[in-house]
C-alpha cells in the first residue's frame, strides 16, 4: 500500500515519450523527457512541467510542447490524446495508472496543428449539420418548458454530457481524416434533442441531417467508439436507435411521396 | 454594405447570452474565444443556478433571494443589478429550461430545486452534478443556431490583445491574435463586450481553468476601464490539491457526515487509518462545537489555514488536512454522493471510502471586476435597453460574467454565479446595441492601423526575449506568492513585501527567454505577454487588500477585525454597534481602482443603497 508522500513501487522519475511535429508541413519526431516522480501527477501536470524547463532526457534544450486543455477535471473536452497507444483524456490519466515511459501521440484522425494539438472542427460542423439545438420562439419571458419525467431526465442528462471530445471519432474504423463522416457523438445528440419535447417538434430536420453524405449510412457498428467514452454515454444505444428512426422516416417519406405525389423537404 | 457589427469576447455563460440577444435583434456579432467556446470555464461549475421560484410552498420570493444576495455580500454589491438579477431568475431558468437544459425533475416532472449555501430556502436548479456544462451547452447550441444563420461569426484560437480607440477615447474595436496562425488583426466594431471570466490564474494553481489568466480585464485595466472591488477573492474551502490545479470537492461531504482533522503531531508520520482518534485533531468539532464541520465558508477555509500555516500541522507538513468519510459505510456514500467520491478517486487515484482525502482551500472565484454601471428604472432594476448597464468607464467598453464587479460584492453566495453571468449578458447584450444608437458611424482607418501595428511591435518585441527567466516558472512564482500572502488571511506586511515583490517580477519580466520563436501556435509567446498582464492585476489585488483595513466578507484581516459581539444576535449590543456603525460608515464602500505608471491609484465610492439599507452580517 502507498502511503501519501511515495511514490507506487517507489518510483523515482517519470519517462516520457512525446511526438514533437512543428506543423503539417513539418516532418515529426520523438522527444524523450525525464521528471521526477510527483505523487497525483497527471499527463498534463507533466506537461507543464516541461513548460517550466524544456529540457530533453539527454539534456538538449527544446519548445515547450503545444497541447490543449482548459479546466483539467474532464468536463470541458479539450485534451484527448493517443496515449500509450489508446485514445484518453489527458487530464485524468494519472501517471500512477499508466505504463511507463509514457508515450503521447496527437490524434490521428483530425488535422495536426502542432505536437499534440489537432483540429477538431468537424466535430462542430457535425452539430450543424443535425441541427443539435432546440427551435425556441426567442428569449422572452414565455413561462416554464414542457413538464418531463424523471425517467427520461436521466437518459437525457447522460446524453447531455457529451463534452464533443472526439475520443468516439478516434477510435472508429469509418471515422478517417479524408472523409466526412459525422462520428457517433453527433449521431448520440440527435437522439438526445428528439427526446426532447419540443425538440421532437422537428426530430425530422435532424434525421434528414443523419441521411446526409457522411450521416448515419456510414457507421459500420464496429462498437469502438462506445468502450473509449469517457462520459460512458451509451452511444451504440443511440446509433441503433437512430437507424430506426431514420429508416422509419424513410418509410414514411416514401409514403407521403406516393399519396401527394411529390417529394419532402429535403436537408434543409 | 458596412454592416454593423459588435465584438463579444469570450464564450462562456455571460458572452454567448451577450451574442445570443444581439443576434436575435438582428445584429452581426464576431464571437472571440481563446478556446472552442464550448469549452469554456463554465463549464466547471457544479452546484445550480438560483431562482425563487417557490416550487417547495416555502414562500420564497425575489425580494428574499436580493435580501440573501446583498447580506452575503457584506452590502457592498451593485444594488440595482442584483435586485434586477433575481426579479430576472425565474424567467432565466424557465428560459433555461426551455432552451433544453436536462434540469433535475420532481415526480412531477417540474423543475426540481436544492438548498443552497446562505439561504434557509430551496432556490436552486440544478442539472445532475454538472449545471454549469449543461447551461453552457445549452447557451452554444443556440449560438450555432445563428452562427448557422450567418449571424454569428466565431474566432475560436484568437486571443483579444486590447482595444481600439479612436480619437475620443471611445473604443471602436479591438486587435486579436490567431493562436494558431499567430496572424494579429483588428475587428472594428460598434461596441465591444469582454466576458472573459475571472483571474485564477494569478493565484497559480485555483479551481480556475488554465484560460482563466485574467489578461484581457488586465489589458482592458491597463487602458482606461476602472476595475473595482479587486481586493475580494472567495476561497473555497474544500479542494483537492492537485500539481496542475485544486479541483473542487462539494460542501456535500461535509454535510453527509465527512469530519475533518489533522494529526495532533507535528511531523506524524502513520499513514491516517493507523493513527488513533486520540492522535487526531478534530479541530473545526473542538472550536465550534455547535456547527462543527458545517461552519460557514469563510470560518472552514480560515480555520483549515491556520491548522497549516501557523500552527504547521497540515498533512506530512505541507497544505493539507483530512476530510474523512470513512467512517459511514461505502453504501451510504454511493447512494449519496457518489459522483463526488468518483472525481476524487478518478483524480487523486486513492478510494475515498478507505482512505481519508486530502483537501486544502482553494482560490475560487474573483468577486471584484471592470468597474460597470447601471441605469436605475422603475422598482430600482436596471432599465432595459439602456447603454449604461454594464458599461465600463471606457465608452463602447462592456463587460459581463465574472470579468465584472457588480453582483456579489465582498462575498459570492453559491449558485448566484450562473445566474450573475446570465443575467448580465442578457442587459448587456441590448445595452451594446442602445449604446451604438447615438454614436457618429465611422472612425478613421488609421486607428484600426495604428492599434494592429502597435501589437504586431509588441509580439516581435516579446519574440526578441531571450534572457534567463522562464516565464512559466515566473507565472508559478507569482501565484505562490499570491496564495501565500493575498488570499484567505491577510496582513499589511505581508502585502506590502508582496507589492515589493511584485515590481521586481514586473523588472524581471524584460528578462524573460521566450523559449519559442515559431510562427505556428506559439502559445509561450502569448504567454509571456499574458504574464505582464497578470503581473498588472497581482499588483492590483494586492495594493487594493492592503488597503482596505478592515474585514468584510473573503477579506480578512485579523488586525483590523472588528472584536466579536457580546450577545448572539449583535444588534442587541449596543457596544458593538457603535463600532460597526464607524467601520460601516468608513468602509462600505466601492474600491474604484484606476491604472497609472506607478501603480493603481485607488479611490471608494459610497455604494448607493435603494433597495436594502446595510446590516451587520450573521448567521446565527
Ligand atoms: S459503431 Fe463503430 S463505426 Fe459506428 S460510430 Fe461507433 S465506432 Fe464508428
Ligand atoms: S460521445 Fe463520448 S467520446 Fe464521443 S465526443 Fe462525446 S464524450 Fe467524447
Ligand atoms: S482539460 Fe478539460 S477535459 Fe481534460
Amino acid at each position: 500500500m502507498s502511503t501519501p508522500n511515495e511514490g507506487a513501487a517507489g518510483k523515482k522519475h517519470i519517462n516520457l515519450k512525446i511526438w514533437r511535429q512543428e506543423s503539417p508541413d513539418h516532418e515529426g519526431r520523438f522527444e524523450e523527457f525525464k521528471l521526477p516522480y510527483v505523487k497525483g501527477a497527471n499527463v498534463i501536470s507533466c506537461l507543464m512541467e516541461i513548460q517550466k524547463n524544456p529540457v530533453t532526457a539527454d539534456g538538449k534544450k527544446t519548445t515547450p510542447v503545444v497541447w490543449d486543455s482548459n479546466c483539467l477535471e474532464e468536463v470541458c473536452g479539450s485534451c484527448p490524446m493517443n496515449i500509450n497507444g489508446r485514445v484518453r483524456m489527458a487530464c485524468s490519466s494519472l501517471v500512477d495508472k499508466l505504463e511507463d515511459p509514457i508515450t503521447l501521440e496527437p490524434l490521428s484522425k483530425f488535422p495536426l496543428v502542432r505536437d499534440l494539438a489537432v483540429d477538431r472542427q468537424r466535430m462542430f460542423l457535425a452539430l450543424k449539420q443535425v441541427k443539435a439545438w432546440i427551435r425556441i420562439d426567442g428569449t422572452y419571458n414565455l413561462g416554464p418548458g414542457p413538464k418531463q419525467p424523471q425517467g427520461n431526465h436521466a437518459q437525457m442528462y447522460t446524453l447531455s454530457c457529451c463534452m464533443t471530445c472526439g475520443c468516439c471519432l478516434e477510435a472508429c474504423p469509418q471515422v478517417q481524416p479524408d472523409n466526412n463522416f459525422i462520428g457517433a457523438a453527433a449521431i448520440s445528440q440527435v437522439r438526445l434533442f428528439n427526446m426532447h419535447p419540443t425538440g421532437a417538434f422537428t426530430a425530422d430536420e435532424r434525421l434528414a441531417g443523419l441521411m446526409q453524405d457522411g450521416g448515419i449510412q456510414d457507421c459500420g457498428k464496429a462498437q469502438n467508439c462506445v468502450e473509449v467514452c469517457p462520459k460512458e454515454i451509451p452511444l451504440t444505444t443511440s446509433i441503433s436507435a437512430m437507424n430506426r428512426e431514420v429508416t422509419m422516416k424513410v418509410v414514411r417519406d416514401l409514403f407521403f411521396e406516393d399519396v401527394a405525389g411529390k417529394g419532402v423537404g429535403g436537408p434543409g | 454594405m458596412a454592416e454593423a457589427r459588435y465584438t463579444v469576447v469570450g464564450g462562456g455563460l455571460a458572452g454567448l447570452m451577450a451574442v445570443i440577444k444581439l443576434a436575435e435583434a438582428g445584429k452581426h456579432v464576431d464571437l472571440l474565444s481563446i478556446v472552442p467556446v464550448k469549452r469554456s470555464h463554465s463549464v466547471c461549475a457544479q452546484g445550480g443556478i438560483n431562482g425563487a421560484v417557490n416550487t417547495k410552498g416555502e414562500g420564497d420570493s425575489p425580494d428574499i433571494h436580493v435580501k440573501d444576495t446583498l447580506r452575503g455580500g457584506d452590502f457592498l454589491a451593485e444594488q440595482v443589478s442584483v435586485k434586477g438579477m433575481c426579479y430576472a431568475a425565474p424567467g432565466i431558468i424557465y428560459l433555461l429550461d426551455r432552451m433544453g437544459v436536462t434540469f433535475n425533475r420532481t415526480p412531477e416532472g417540474l423543475l426540481d430545486f436544492r438548498r443552497f449555501g446562505g439561504t434557509l430556502y430551496n432556490r436552486t436548479a440544478f442539472a445532475g452534478a454538472t449545471t454549469g456544462q449543461q447551461l453552457l451547452y445549452a447557451l452554444d447550441e443556440q449560438v450555432r443556431r445563428y452562427e448557422a444563420d450567418g449571424l454569428v461569426t466565431k474566432y475560436e484560437y484568437w486571443e483579444w490583445l486590447g482595444m481600439v480607440k479612436d480619437g475620443a477615447g471611445r473604443c471602436v474595436g479591438s486587435v486579436a491574435v490567431d493562436l494558431r496562425t499567430m496572424e494579429i488583426r483588428s475587428f472594428p466594431a460598434e461596441a465591444v463586450m469582454l466576458a472573459t471570466g475571472g483571474p485564477g490564474i494569478v493565484f497559480g494553481r485555483s479551481t480556475n481553468s488554465v484560460i482563466n489568466t485574467g489578461t484581457a480585464a488586465g489589458r482592458a485595466f491597463i487602458e482606461g476601464a476602472a476595475y473595482a472591488n479587486a481586493e475580494f477573492i472567495q476561497v473555497h474551502p474544500t479542494s483537492i490539491p492537485g500539481a496542475d490545479k485544486l479541483r473542487l470537492m462539494s460542501e456535500s461531504v461535509r454535510g453527509e457526515g465527512g469530519r475533518v482533522w489533522v494529526p495532533r503531531k507535528k511531523g506524524e508520520s502513520r499513514p491516517p487509518r493507523d493513527i488513533p482518534d486520540a492522535d487526531r485533531y478534530y479541530f473545526l468539532e473542538e472550536k465550534y462545537p455547535k456547527y462543527g464541520n458545517l461552519v460557514p465558508r469563510d470560518v472552514a477555509t480560515r480555520e483549515i489555514f491556520e491548522v497549516c500555516r501557523n500552527q504547521g500541522l497540515g498533512v506530512g507538513g505541507k497544505d493539507g488536512v483530512y476530510l474523512d468519510v470513512t467512517h459511514i459505510p461505502a453504501k451510504v456514500l454511493d447512494a449519496k454522493i457518489k459522483g463526488v467520491m468518483e472525481i476524487y478517486e478518478k483524480f487523486v487515484g486513492e478510494d475515498p471510502r478507505h482512505t481519508p482525502m486530502i483537501i486544502f482551500p482553494g482560490m475560487h472565484y474573483s468577486m471584484g471586476g471592470l468597474y460597470v454601471t447601471f441605469q436605475p428604472g422603475k422598482d430600482d432594476v436596471p432599465e432595459v435597453n439602456h447603454p449604461k448597464n454594464q458599461a465600463t468607464t471606457v465608452p463602447g467598453l462592456y463587460a459581463a460574467g465574472e470579468v465584472d464587479h457588480a453582483y456579489h460584492g465582498a462575498n459570492r453566495l453559491g449558485a448566484n454565479s450562473l445566474l450573475s453571468c446570465i443575467y448580465s449578458g442578457m442587459i448587456g447584450g441590448p445595452a451594446m446595441i442602445a449604446y451604438a444608437k447615438g454614436q457618429e458611424k465611422k472612425a478613421p482607418a488609421e486607428v484600426f492601423e495604428s492599434a494592429r501595428k502597435y501589437w504586431v511591435d509588441r509580439f516581435e518585441q516579446i519574440r526578441k526575449l531571450s534572457g534567463s527567466e522562464n516565464p512559466y516558472q515566473m507565472g508559478a512564482e507569482l501565484g505562490d506568492w499570491m496564495t501565500e500572502n493575498v488570499t484567505v488571511v491577510r496582513y499589511n506586511d505581508k502585502l506590502k513585501k508582496t507589492l515589493v515583490k511584485l515590481a521586481e517580477m514586473k523588472d524581471r519580466w524584460s528578462r524573460v527567454n521566450v523559449l519559442d520563436v515559431s510562427n505556428n501556435s506559439n502559445r509561450t509567446l502569448s504567454y509571456v505577454n499574458q504574464l505582464w498582464n497578470m503581473l498588472e492585476l497581482g499588483q492590483l489585488i494586492t495594493q487594493c487588500a492592503l488597503l482596505r483595513d478592515e474585514s468584510r466578507g473573503s477579506h480578512f484581516k485579523p488586525d483590523a477585525s472588528l472584536p466579536e459581539p457580546k450577545t448572539r444576535d449583535p444588534r442587541e449590543d449596543a457596544e458593538w454597534m457603535k463600532l460597526w456603525q464607524v467601520r460601516n460608515d468608513k468602509w462600505a464602500k466601492t474600491t474604484v481602482a484606476r491604472w497609472a505608471p506607478n501603480g493603481p491609484e485607488v479611490s471608494y465610492e459610497a455604494v448607493a443603497t435603494p433597495v436594502l439599507a446595510p446590516e451587520p452580517r450573521w448567521y446565527a
